[in-house]
């Protein structure tokens, strides 16, 4: 008995060890740096305890006020943008057509790449001055724009990348589309609901619970965005895509503010937990469960 | 002249080039209950779905109160269906779900409650209006299908194996209840069902099919009496017709003589056209036998299991002489027969039944 207590903790602890090593310890540890003053060039034995003081810093701290503002508009802008858009490609090709697998594999493929260095760095190219969108616009006569160079472009340009990405949300969004029984459609079919009237009154409640799922992971990932801002716009012009995790990085290891970059992160965690404990609450009220209720029968007849 | 209120001239229906239904041609007549039964992949529910439009036949066409409807949409057909596994909307509650199609046709809100309350009353929901289907039972989610399709106010209510959901006690009540309803309403209504009891309590005609095809159609007790061949004669009654291998001695045009290896039985029967010496089938319903009296002429052998069901008894009996044969005699609840009994077992030759070796039947009972 004892013996196989202990093979089996032998076969999970790579996992324990992974998550003490590399999770629980850094998350402690951040939190008792974000208390501290700790700076990167210095020991850590130098660091000193300054109670609540950076978090305080952060209000006093208009880069982190500009940034705060410029990732909740990143947020607001691309989690419902996003959504929609796996959605529509995922009723798409929810369509029974010829070659459909491949069409479905064809639309996936931007998120295998996805948010990968490689992708960012042509996205930089591909907006460029003289990359490939202004080339195009120059063909048509249209003229060039600044688009990494004017806040407002430069913030459309990463909320694009993050729209390309859509594969992952619409490959579950595909799953929940099959696992609505067809009879209801011919049901609605008999009922004469039209093909709009059947997506708003059966397939999008049905999907709620899938639609769920997807907004907690893409506001998960929103709230973290960092390839985009550091690779294609360095944050800029003008702090106008200076997305958090990107200040919590230049923080750390451009200034070495550790204490205060931790302090950051701990304020970044607290909003995802807080949007996610929002969601939550919420989906009582528009999430629907069919799943059959375990006293249903007994309560019938 | 009665009214026909569905017309199907020549249907077929082909899923990639495997055709499922073979031109089938029937009239169903206004207010009947038509029940197509068979088994399964006989195409039964196939041709349901063409009638209700959710299938478009291949070739043929299909009329409803009068009206060319073979491509019209579901919803412009006067059609309402229940289907098998209910399709109630998971996330609409019973008033709701009923009052659905009302909704989309745009009518006032007065009118969608007050339709949506007189389907409840007759259908006894009105308690369960605001309940999710989730919290109901299978016979009530049942009933909330029909109610669905009883607002609509259809020419014609198709059912697609209703009852296959439900326990058998639950089966047999909603049988009653649906008989009761159609009694009440009216309505053309087709049923399709696998299991022939239904068929035959709730039907006033029967349409059995085979393989994509009509074998018979008829009033439940001309198919149980008069079974047009061997396949039809198997499927209805329960438990179904013993059939026996025999030879045609002699055919006078009053009477048919057929051997068997305990001899010859002579059936009253006109028309039979087979030769002489052609392999038949003698069909023996369980109910049509009985212990013989001493001066009976009877097929004897013995028997190899009794199933006592209370108000029946169903002894299983080899035949001597018959390989591989079994007979299924009905007996009274409390007969004393037991395995490995020697039994004498006579019928009455006006109730026996006679199928040629395309297993067409043969020739006619004089009444």
């Amino acid at each position: 008995m004892y013996k196989n207590k202990f093979v089996g903790a032998l076969y999970i602890s790579p996992f324990i060890i992974g998550f003490v090593v590399f999770t629980a310890f850094p998350f402690l540890a951040s939190l008792i740096l974000s208390l501290t003053d700790a700076h990167l060039q210095d020991q850590l034995s130098d660091a000193h305890f300054i109670g609540l003081d950076n978090y305080g810093a952060m209000f006093r701290d208009a880069t982190f006020r500009k940034s705060l503002s410029v990732t909740f508009l990143y947020v607001f802008l691309t989690v419902p943008l996003k959504l929609a858009f796996a959605l529509l490609m995922a009723v798409l090709l929810n369509f029974r057509l010829r070659a459909i697998g491949l069409f479905r594999t064809v639309y996936y493929l931007p998120s295998i790449l996805g948010g990968s260095v490689a992708v960012a760095v042509v996205w930089r190219f591909v907006f460029a001055g003289d990359g490939l969108i202004n080339q195009l616009l120059h063909h048509l006569h249209l003229g060039g724009v600044n688009w990494l160079g004017e806040p407002s472009t430069a913030m459309f340009s990463l909320v694009l990348l993050r729209l390309w990405e859509f594969g992952s949300a619409m490959v579950v969004f595909l799953a929940g589309l099959k696992a609505i029984p067809s009879d209801l459609y011919e049901a609605a079919d008999l009922d004469g609901a039209s093909r709009i009237r059947q997506f708003f009154s059966i397939t999008l409640p049905l999907l709620t619970p899938v639609i769920f799922f997807n907004f907690i992971m893409q506001i998960v990932q929103a709230f973290q965005e960092f390839n985009g801002p550091y690779i294609i716009t360095g944050g800029g012009p003008m702090k106008s895509s200076y997305l958090l995790p990107l200040m919590i990085y230049e923080e750390a290891f451009k200034y070495f503010q550790l204490g205060y970059a931790s302090a950051l992160s701990w304020v970044l965690f607290l909003i995802i937990a807080v949007f996610t404990a929002l969601a939550f609450w919420s989906q009582s009220k528009w999430v629907f469960y069919a799943t059959e209720n375990p006293n249903g029968e007994s309560r019938g007849e | 002249m009665t009214k026909i209120s569905v017309r199907l001239n020549d249907v077929t229906k082909s899923f990639g080039g495997h055709e499922v239904i073979k031109g089938v041609s029937l009239d169903v007549e206004h207010g009947e209950l038509v029940v197509f039964v068979g088994p399964s992949g006989c195409g039964k529910s196939t041709l349901l779905r063409l009638i209700a439009g959710l299938d478009t036949p291949t070739t043929g066409a299909l009329h409803i109160a009068g009206k060319d409807v073979t491509y019209a949409h579901p919803s412009k057909r006067g059609v309402a269906m229940v289907f098998q596994s209910y399709a109630l909307y998971p996330h609409m509650t019973v008033e709701d779900n009923i009052g659905f199609a009302l909704k989309i046709k745009g009518l006032a809100k007065s009118e969608i409650k007050a339709k949506v309350a007189r389907a409840a009353d007759i259908l006894q929901l009105t308690p369960l209006l605001k309940r999710l289907p989730k919290a109901l039972s299978g016979g009530q989610r049942q009933r909330v299908a029909i109610g669905r399709a009883i607002v609509r106010e259809p020419d014609v209510f198709l059912f697609d194996e209703p009852l296959s959901n439900l326990d058998a006690s639950l089966r047999g009540q909603m049988r009653v209840e649906i008989a009761r309803l159609h009694a009440s309403l009216g309505a053309t209504s087709i049923y399709v069902t696998h299991d022939q009891v239904e068929a035959m309590t709730l039907a006033s005609k029967i349409v059995v099919l085979n393989g994509g095809r009509i074998e018979q159609v008829g009033a439940p007790l001309d198919l149980y009496r008069n079974p047009a061949n061997l396949f039809v004669a198997g499927f209805i009654g329960s438990p179904r017709m013993n059939i026996l291998p025999v030879t045609l001695e002699a055919a006078d045009g009053a009477s048919a003589t057929v051997a068997t290896p305990q001899g010859t039985f002579s059936l009253p029967r006109t028309g039979v056209t087979a030769a002489q010496g052609e392999n038949l089938s003698l069909g023996l319903r369980p109910e049509h036998l009985h212990l013989a009296q001493d001066d009976e002429p009877a097929l004897t052998g013995q028997v190899l299991l009794v199933e006592r069901l209370g108000g029946e008894t169903f002894a299983y009996v080899a035949p001597d002489g018959f390989e591989n044969q079994q007979l299924i005699v009905r007996l009274d609840g409390d007969h004393a027969v037991a395995p490995q009994d020697r039994v004498r077992l006579s019928f009455d030759p006006r109730r026996a039944h006679l199928f040629g070796e395309d297993g067409a039947a043969l020739g006619r009972t004089e009444a």
